[in-house]
């Protein structure tokens, strides 16, 4: 029995997607096979192996001094799909330096910032928040294709309550040019699931005379309650 | 009714941010109980190429067949002195090798530690499971009697001819010898 519906198609990357090199050799060319959702599934890490330290959730106070670029607020609601907060889950990110720099990688001849890890944690509050201060990514090119640029993007990744939610996926920013030419974020069909990657500019979140916010909301899989909750 | 955020490659870059605590390839703390074993997976891409910047994570039963998570209703009794999760990089020739136990058989069915791999290439992860060859439950359980007889052996980690504690698997993501993985 699926207690956690499955995804609609569409709105999940398709494995196989040519334009992104990689997944050439990777993806699996059979089709995946459905299983039952046994305690095995239903069952997940809990958070509890390694304490949350003062930093963790602010990447621009790291190092002895602060990091160049632009200083912005990440922030938003980690729920399920019928609008629950969960509560209480792991939330880890990870990026480039303002100059789309890797630390301790060559992906880019730019420079790397000695004062920006760019790694960072949090754990949701009661209300599924969560709120992180970092740098805003720089693009960097790759050699997917010619020109191959990827979009500004921050990785997140997120357990929620079961491995069924486990979830690794990036944050892209408004308005960026290089995203219609990105094949990892044009992976997924339906260009309205697309969209939800994308962060928006907040001034709830902007705070006067220091930096800019983004509001980034994250929606993990959720248990199908409402069917069962509108039955007579 | 929101649909789930769509998943993206943990892409080639994580290490720094995910894999930087080697102990988490250790599930065993001071007084854990059953058998320790070494789980030696290797993973490889469609040219049978180790896959050298994968991350792979595990999560599992405890020697008794108890999740430590409160969907378990003998969670309470779980083993204190045993973390269900690891999480490795394959930076090692595609090579990981969680020290952990040998869970115990969880709701009637086999032995098996679930597995999720993640790579740059990986748009979304994959999830399997590693059984034990010579498990007497292989025969009855009921997510290995979903997967067609010819490709069972995919899911099934082999003793190490030089090494009882040693089990080992390829997990090739394509190719002749693909494993089986699973939509949960």
């Amino acid at each position: 029995m699926k207690i956690y519906p499955l995804p609609n198609p569409g709105e999940q990357p398709t494995l196989a997607y040519r334009p992104y090199g990689s997944t050439r050799r990777r993806a699996p060319s059979k089709a995946l096979i459905q299983i039952p959702h046994t305690i095995s599934e239903l069952t997940g890490p809990l958070y509890g192996h390694n304490p949350i330290g003062e930093t963790d959730n602010d990447l621009t106070r790291q190092h002895a001094s602060e990091p160049l670029g632009e200083r912005i607020v990440v922030a938003g609601r980690v729920l399920d799909e019928d609008g629950r907060p969960v509560r209480g889950t792991l939330v880890e990110l990870w990026q480039c330096n303002g100059a789309g720099r890797y630390l301790q990688l060559d992906n880019h001849p730019a420079p790397l910032d000695p004062n920006f890890t760019g790694a960072g944690r949090t754990i949701t509050d009661d209300g599924g928040n969560y709120r992180f201060i970092t740098i805003k990514p720089g693009a960097y090119p790759w050699r997917n294709h010619h020109n191959a640029w990827r979009p500004a993007h921050i990785h997140f990744s997120l357990f929620g309550p079961c491995l069924i939610t486990r979830l690794v996926t990036q944050m892209y920013f408004p308005n960026d040019p290089l995203m219609a030419n990105d094949p990892v974020s044009q992976s997924i069909p339906d260009p309205k699931a697309r969209e939800r990657l994308v962060s928006s500019f907040d001034w709830d979140l902007t705070e006067p005379e220091w930096a800019l916010g983004y509001r980034f909301d994250i929606v993990l899989r959720g248990r199908n309650s409402t069917a069962f909750e509108e039955q007579p | 009714m929101t649909s789930a955020t769509p998943s993206q490659t943990v892409g080639p870059f994580y290490a720094f941010a995910l894999t930087q605590k080697a102990e988490l390839g250790c599930l065993c703390r001071d007084g854990f109980q059953g058998e320790r074993i070494h789980l030696r997976l290797r993973v490889l891409d469609g040219d049978a190429a180790p896959v050298t910047d994968g991350m792979v994570e595990i999560w599992q039963a405890d020697a008794q067949g108890r999740y430590a998570h409160p969907e378990d209703p003998r969670h309470e009794a779980a083993d204190p002195g045993f973390c269900g999760f690891g999480r490795l990089s394959t930076h090692d020739s595609g090579v990981c090798v969680f020290d952990t136990v040998r869970p115990g058989s969880a709701g009637g069915q086999a032995s098996h530690i679930n597995v999720s791999i993640f790579s740059r290439g990986l748009l979304n992860h994959l999830c399997t499971r590693v059984y034990f060859a010579g498990d007497a439950l292989l025969e009855t359980d009921p997510v290995l009697a979903l997967v067609p007889e010819d490709r069972r052996h995919t899911l099934i980690a082999r003793r190490d001819p030089g090494d009882p504690t040693q089990w080992n698997l390829d997990i090739h993501l394509q190719g002749e010898n693909e494993t089986v993985f699973f939509a949960v």
